[in-house]
């Protein structure tokens, strides 16, 4: 099963894509006592791509994925994972797929080589088969140089790339990354994303849930954006900017950016097409933000800038701005 | 919250379950077995010896060959719990090992299977560590000494499944210290490690006979002075049906607490 290394060549993520989709998800609902977790959940990841999850804090992200490995048993609805029935046939799904946990679960009793070689046996490796892995997923996790340290004296950056190499150990078809830079600093980060960009390029499918857009926007090919269990958008990054969001964006903030906007009262609607505030900060949203800018730039008691729409922009016009714990 | 009540579906995966805590246990194992053994070594010797010259003979022979076969039971008994609570709760809700392996092709009631085998094994050793020392003073009676070993195997199996129950069901490891006052060690008293049975009065030693660490000893005491025990299948049948009713509970428990 795994004795072809993955340095071999594997199909490209497009010709891949025309095969049966690797997660299929129709209609998925769990409810605990009379909550909805997740609301009639539908969404299909073509083989080959990295497609995200986004949602804020309790938006039934973890919970999707944990009934799409079978783990959790959905009360309505369907999943086929890499061709298999979930839950029925969950363990032999499993066989083809990673996990990258939202929390670190590496055996602290072991070294990091002895945690991919024990890990390894979970799947039914052989050590010797495991064994000849381990070189691979040591470079790939930037770890060579730990081999046989212990884990405690591991950064959380080398953690979680620890975790990513355990995660490869049965060469996966399919991944699922549950917040994988979650805590990182920039620079774990962007090593991170390094990688998962390498694993795409050798073909594999993700399945990504974050709360980091600039994270979405650079990884996934596909995303839905899903809140109460519900998905509320779906599409390409730039799709999904371009449908839901006017292009442009002026911030204007500092003490008297609120009393500024008030000030603006008929005006507004000619100079912005849509305006937000979120504490000190007043966000327009414009097709044209140059009469915007003629007038603030008169105004020396306020900061201001200008930027391009993003993601983050339709995330939270889509799911609010009010605080979720 | 509904609780799932399908028989367990077990598979050869609980096997590197098993051998991640062997392997585990290997790096240790020198103070792992020198701290297994050395207190219940100590009791059986000064207890024995000291306490025992002072008595007359207890159920037909000296006291230290009567204590000898409950401390081999008590001990197992000991060793099982031990790693079925504290350990297995670390890697279960500290650790969180079980949520990894479970990412993998492995389902819960192999990890519990893996987990009750393990403990059982660790038990194991520390009964048979407890007998070398029986055989080397010269405290067994016969070749039926060796099947006490048997019963050994079967104390840990039992205490071990007893033992994932109570895991399943902690909060924190402080929940323990109530099953080790409230159950084991009361069950130590009622089931004839120190004196015998018949020494209790009648409604107590009913309560004795439900027990399953009476059962062991009710086994294993003939057999460590060389004689048959009267009921042998009796107790097989009684031990066997704790680690299996109590294995089948702790899945139940486990599943709820996991996989909701």
């Amino acid at each position: 099963m795994m004795n072809a290394p993955t340095e071999n060549l594997r199909p490209s993520g497009a010709a891949a894509a025309d095969a049966a989709p690797a997660l299929d998800v129709r209609d998925l609902a769990k409810s605990y006592g009379d909550t909805g977790v997740v609301n009639g959940l539908s969404f299909s990841i073509p083989r080959g791509t990295c497609f995200g999850l986004l949602g804020p804090n309790g938006a039934g992200k973890t919970t999707t994925l944990r009934m799409c490995l079978g783990l959790v048993e959905p009360d309505g609805g369907s999943i086929s994972l890499l061709g298999h029935a979930v839950p029925k046939e969950a363990r032999e799904a499993r066989i083809r797929v990673g996990v990258v946990p939202q929390q670190d679960n590496i055996d602290p009793d072991f070294t990091v080589e002895e945690n991919l070689l024990v890990y390894a046996r979970y799947f039914g490796m052989r050590t010797a088969e495991a064994a000849r892995r381990v070189p691979y997923l040591l470079e790939f996790a930037n770890l060579e140089s730990k081999r046989d340290a212990r884990i405690q004296t591991l950064s959380g950056g080398m953690k979680r790339r620890l975790t990513l190499a355990r995660a490869l150990v049965n060469d996966p078809d399919l991944v699922f990354l549950d917040e994988p830079t979650t805590g990182l600093d920039p620079q774990a980060r962007h090593l991170i994303w390094e990688r998962l960009r390498r694993l795409m390029g050798e073909g594999k499918t993700l399945l990504l849930t974050t709360h980091f857009m600039d994270e979405a926007e650079r990884l996934c090919d596909q995303l839905a954006i899903i809140d109460h269990g519900r998905k509320i958008a779906e599409g390409s990054p730039r799709e999904l900017v371009e449908t839901h969001i006017e292009p442009e964006v002026v911030e204007v903030y500092g003490d008297g950016a609120v009393r500024w906007m008030q000030g603006l009262g008929e005006r507004a609607q000619q100079l912005a097409s849509r305006i937000e505030t979120s504490g000190e900060t007043v966000f327009c949203y414009t097709r044209d933000p140059a009469p915007l800018l003629d007038d603030l730039a008169h105004r020396h008691d306020l900061r201001y800038m200008k930027r391009l729409a993003n993601l983050e922009d339709v995330f939270i016009k889509m799911t609010g701005r009010e605080l979720r714990d | 919250m509904h609780y799932d009540f399908s028989l367990p579906a077990f598979s050869a995966r609980f096997i590197p379950v098993w051998r991640r805590n062997f392997l585990v246990w290997k790096k240790l194992a020198g103070s792992s077995i020198l701290g297994n053994i050395a207190d219940p070594m100590i009791a059986l010797v000064a207890f024995g010896y000291g306490l025992g010259s002072l008595l007359p003979q207890v159920g037909g022979v000296p006291y230290i060959q009567f204590l000898a076969a409950g401390t081999v039971c008590m001990s197992t008994m000991n060793a099982a719990t031990f790693e079925s609570l504290y350990s297995a709760f670390s890697r279960m809700h500290v650790q969180r090992t079980w949520d990894g392996i479970m990412n993998a092709p492995v389902a819960l009631e192999d990890v519990v299977l893996g987990e009750l085998t393990w403990a059982a094994s660790k038990a194991f050793l520390s009964g048979l560590a407890i007998m070398i020392v029986v055989w080397i003073l010269g405290l067994a009676g016969g070749p039926q000494s060796v099947l006490v070993l048997g019963v050994v195997v079967l104390i840990g199996l039992a205490f071990s499944a007893i033992g994932l129950v109570v895991n399943a069901l902690a909060r924190a490891y402080d929940t323990f210290t109530y099953y080790f006052t409230l159950v084991v060690t009361p069950m130590a008293f009622l089931s004839g490690v120190f004196f015998p049975v018949q020494q209790l009065p009648g409604w107590l030693q009913i309560v004795a006979q439900l027990l399953p660490l009476s059962h062991a000893i009710a086994m294993a005491r003939p057999l460590l002075l060389g004689q048959w025990p009267a009921q042998p299948l009796l107790h097989v049948a009684v031990l066997l049906l704790y680690a299996a009713v109590f294995a089948y509970i702790a899945i139940v428990l486990t599943r709820k607490r996991l996989l909701t």
